[in-house]
């Protein structure tokens, strides 16, 4: 049983109590209490983010939908609703149902929204796999993903995972989800009409996840937090599948006026913002709630965060229609309440009132004013870096890795081809998937390099942006959206506080600039451990339009005699790369610099040559620089290249720093005229670097021999790190 | 030629197969509910691929109690075309409609990814449009694909020529004989692990599957 008191063991401040006290004029019930705490938490109410979360645009060369859970684009006729979503704590208390429930959680909020979930991303951190605990969680997210996603019948088709120490004690787990349907299809989740029926589907309630949000989400991890394991809920796939094809059903019927899944802070969650969105109020009545267990208290039913669980408004008279459906899919659907005018949301339990309080004082969280402090990270003097002896050994050493070695043991676990539609596997720079009976088609990823913005905020989250779009670009498409995934540490400790502003504005800045809007997204706070918080990791998800899906591109090398091209510049930038942090033990800055214009310029370029069908192969420059990706090309193809560089920079700078704005493209012979009057119509610097060729990569610069190595050794050193 | 397509819950390739059947292979095709006591008018059914019950207790091991697979065992025995396709063919094997069992991946992980397969039996209905002993690129995606049988069983269905497919190289999860797909003795009920409606358009990569059923098709 709760106390008044116990408010601050339920994550309140003494003041949020106070504002409670004073928007009731009275002692809060536990029930209320445990609401107000809930609802008010950083996970779902986002009272420290907020702020700077309104300076995201939400306008772009595609019409923007931003829905109350989720948000997407319009592209002929059909809505494209995508969303990333956080489920960190619980991955590293319980790495398998964490990351399961993560799935189930971000999916749910997509299919919400009238929409089919058409294919899953993740974007995975961990520390370094040397700690057996690391390789614990990798093993047990991976198994998580794999076990929800593939049940589902979701394709999981692409995402990242990065390792660093800095996640040693906190590893990320952030999911995104992608659904489509026809505009007109869409969904709401509001609670409308007077007297309309409130009805509650899919999994009964249990006692799991108590507290998820505001108890586990809502603070850092100190020691023992096994402890805090029967706050994690426990997934189910099948029920989740059934869920989604009764609601799909459901909303067919066109009696389905409102509805929202019961994710974080479960019933209460969802029944105060429908009714909050919906300008009115809901009378419940919550012995009809379907419970698992017995002796549950009334607040323990409105906390609980057990899954698969929907919150639906039905129009009065026609729940019959709705519970068929739901009874054939082998799932429960129980009238639990009505809508009624009165701004509030009334709640009984036993015949007693245990909630009586007006809806929007529960929705609208406290925004609040965070201090923030500048924080300045060391830079590299650059001359003071030995330079290597051995380049070749250099190469290997980065291919293996973690942080780019392939990462195909853990997607081939995953399905990533259910549903028919997947053009380009993951693997790539991005995955692309088909729409059935459209010519067009999608692309999707997701990045953060965030070894860049703990150097550089600001600057970091701008290239994570920009990466994803050059990305999508190398596809063949046309960036249109973003929804993020930003993870911070504690929000309440100034030089925290500042990562998450500067880099919040970083997005905004670039988003603004190239008209992408910034549909959805969430804010992962408190993820610190003992030893510290993480990276600052402002995840971005993107999708983009291939207007000919036929047209779409791969990184892999494909003709012997293809030209081989280098859009962008070489520059003398080591700060950040991986070659420093690996090679030579040092997460020194400053990240590369970014220059929008020519970023966007060298992006149009490539866009527009993909699209006229002259490209035979395109691969963005990242981690690893310029021979990491040569390698990668080289590899995916099965195909050897010669290449010969003139550029006059150190040579370790030239072949693994990370200049930004680069994408090696290849070309057949007789497409080289056509491709040259694009580049110089878009002002793109380019250079003609090599020819795809035998079995072997060997690169030089001016008369030196940098790298020669056959096929058989890079893909040692590449596809044997991560199994 | 009119196909059915068994919907049990938690199957999630149905639709899948009902695309492929529909839009590529232009066929007549209508979705089979589980709960439903009849199967008339199909000239060929199809299990596919999916979770059925979640999977739960063992691949395949509630769907066959489902009440449509009375009459799925009733129309195999009169000659009807089955086939069943990953959990599918789990399926027809708890069923009994298959010889032998699916254990784990040898792995114990669940596996996703094309992998080549040799065409061993292409006298059947099923795939009489390939070569014989061709070598064909379809997908696979299970947990639980790894095939075991009895000694005698093993005899049998190489005696029969019952083994149908078989993976080329490496054998991705284990299985017995490097058995990818087996028929029954009579040929007209057939259970594979890989994915054929997975590869029969283009723009998927390969178009490796569509002969499987454009064979069915060709006969009709």
């Amino acid at each position: 049983m709760l106390t008044k008191d116990a408010y601050r063991e339920l994550g309140l401040t003494d003041q949020e109590y106070k504002n409670i006290l004073k928007i009731l004029k009275r002692d809060p019930t536990p029930t209320e209490l445990a609401m107000f705490s809930v609802e008010w938490s950083e996970h779902c109410g986002y009272p420290r983010s907020r702020k700077y979360l309104k300076l995201f645009s939400q306008d772009g060369k595609y019409e923007a939908l931003v829905g109350e859970d989720s948000g997407g684009i319009v592209y002929d006729g059909m809505a494209i609703i995508f969303k990333m979503e956080s489920h960190n704590h619980p991955s590293q208390v319980e790495p398998r149902q964490g990351a399961a429930t993560g799935i189930g959680g971000v999916v749910r909020d997509i299919f919400t929204a009238g929409v089919r979930p058409i294919a899953c991303l993740d974007s995975l951190r961990f520390g370094e796999l040397d700690d057996p605990y690391n390789k614990f969680l990798l093993n047990g997210v991976v198994d998580g993903i794999s076990f929800y996603g593939n049940c589902i019948g979701v394709p999981t088709i692409g995402g990242e995972i990065y390792f660093n120490n800095c996640y040693s004690g906190n590893c990320l787990v952030n999911a995104m989800c992608i659904g489509i349907a026809p505009k007109e299809k869409l969904a709401r989740g509001k609670a409308v009409g007077i007297g309309n029926t409130i009805l509650y589907a899919g999994a009964k309630t249990g006692r799991d996840g108590i507290g998820g949000c505001s108890v586990l989400a809502s603070s850092e991890f100190k020691e023992g937090e096994e402890e805090k394991r029967p706050t994690v809920q426990v997934g189910d796939p099948f029920l989740e599948k059934c869920l989604i094809e009764a609601t799909l059903e459901a909303l067919d019927t066109g009696v389905v006026l409102g509805i929202k899944d019961m994710g974080a802070a479960g019933l209460t969650c969802s029944s105060a913002e429908m009714a909050a969105a919906g300008g009115v109020g809901m009378k419940m009545d919550l012995n009809k709630v379907p419970l698992r267990e017995e002796g549950m208290e009334p607040y323990e039913v409105m906390m609980s965060e057990s899954q698969e669980r929907m919150l639906l408004c039905v129009k009065k008279g026609k729940e019959k229609i709705i519970q068929k459906i739901y009874k054939k899919w082998g799932l429960e659907a129980v009238a639990i309440g009505i809508v009624v005018k009165e701004k509030k949301l009334t709640i009984d339990w036993k015949g007693k009132r245990v909630c009586n309080s007006p809806t929007f004082a529960l929705a609208d969280a406290p925004i609040y004013d965070m201090p923030y402090k500048k924080v300045q990270q060391p830079s590299v003097q650059i001359k003071k870096i030995k330079k290597p002896k051995d380049l070749n050994k250099v190469l290997l050493q980065l291919l293996s890795s973690p942080n780019i070695a392939s990462k195909k043991a853990v997607y081939e676990q995953y399905d990533h081809m259910v549903q028919v539609n997947t053009s380009i596997y993951p693997g790539g720079d991005a995955a692309v998937i088909r729409v059935k009976g459209k010519k067009w088609g999608i692309a999707a990823t997701t990045d953060c390099n965030s070894l860049y913005c703990f150097l550089n905020p600001y600057k970091g989250a701008q290239i994570a942006v920009a990466e994803a779009c050059r990305n999508l670009v190398v596809t063949g498409a046309d960036p249109a959206a973003v929804t993020d995934c930003l993870n911070f540490g504690n929000p309440e400790k100034p030089d925290r506080y500042y990562y998450f502003k500067r880099s919040v504005e970083g997005i905004a800045d670039i988003c603004r600039a190239w008209e992408l809007p910034v549909v959805s997204g969430n804010v992962s706070f408190y993820n610190e451990s003992p030893s510290g918080a993480i990276f600052p990791t402002p995840a971005i998800g993107m999708i983009g339009i291939l207007p000919d899906v036929e047209r779409r591109c791969t990184a892999d090398f494909k003709n012997n005699g293809d030209i081989i091209i280098l859009l962008g510049l070489n520059k003398e930038e080591l700060g950040g790369s991986e070659y420093l942090r690996v090679i030579h033990g040092r997460e020194e800055g400053p990240p590369p610099d970014l220059n929008l214009k020519l970023e966007k310029r060298v992006q149009n370029a490539c866009y527009s040559a993909i699209s006229l069908g002259i490209v035979n192969s395109a691969h963005d420059l990242s981690e690893g620089g310029l021979a990491v990706s040569l390698a990668e090309a080289v590899m995916f193809g099965n195909k050897g290249a010669h290449i010969s560089l003139n550029d006059n920079i150190r040579l370790d700078a030239l072949l693994f720093g990370e200049s930004q704005s680069r994408i090696i493209l290849t070309v057949s012979p007789k497409n080289i005229f056509p491709l040259k009057d694009i580049f110089m119509l878009n002002k793109v610097p380019f250079h003609i670097i090599g020819k795809v060729a035998g079995k072997k990569l060997d690169i030089s610069c001016g008369k030196k021999k940098l790298v020669n190595q056959p096929l058989t050794m890079l893909k040692k050193s590449y596809y044997n790190t991560i199994k | 030629m009119k196909f059915g397509i068994i919907v049990f819950p938690g199957s999630n390739c149905d639709h899948d197969c009902f695309h492929v059947i529909k839009n590529v292979m232009k066929q007549p095709v209508e979705y089979i509910w589980h709960a439903d006591k009849k199967l008339d008018h199909f000239d060929c059914v199809i299990l596919p691929g999916g979770f059925s019950y979640g999977d739960y207790l063992r691949s395949g091991a509630i769907a066959r109690f489902a009440k449509i697979m009375d009459p799925v065992k009733k129309y195999a025995d009169r000659g009807g075309k089955v086939i069943g396709i990953c959990n599918g063919f789990q399926i027809l094997c708890e069923a009994g409609l298959l010889p032998g069992a699916l254990h784990k991946n040898s792995s114990l992980r669940f596996i996703c990814k094309d992998v080549k397969l040799k065409v061993t039996n292409n006298k059947t209905a099923f795939t009489h449009l390939y070569k014989k002993n061709q070598s064909v690129t379809i997908p696979i995606a299970h947990a639980d694909g790894n095939y075991v049988c009895d000694k005698k069983t093993l005899k049998e269905i190489k005696k029969n020529r019952q083994i149908v497919f078989t993976y080329l190289g490496n054998n991705p999860n284990g299985s017995l004989a490097n058995i990818a797909g087996i028929c029954n003795k009579a040929g007209n009920v057939l259970g594979m692990m890989p994915h054929p409606e997975r590869v029969c358009e283009q723009i998927l990569g390969n178009t490796d599957g569509h002969p499987l059923f454009e064979s069915l098709i060709s006969i009709q």
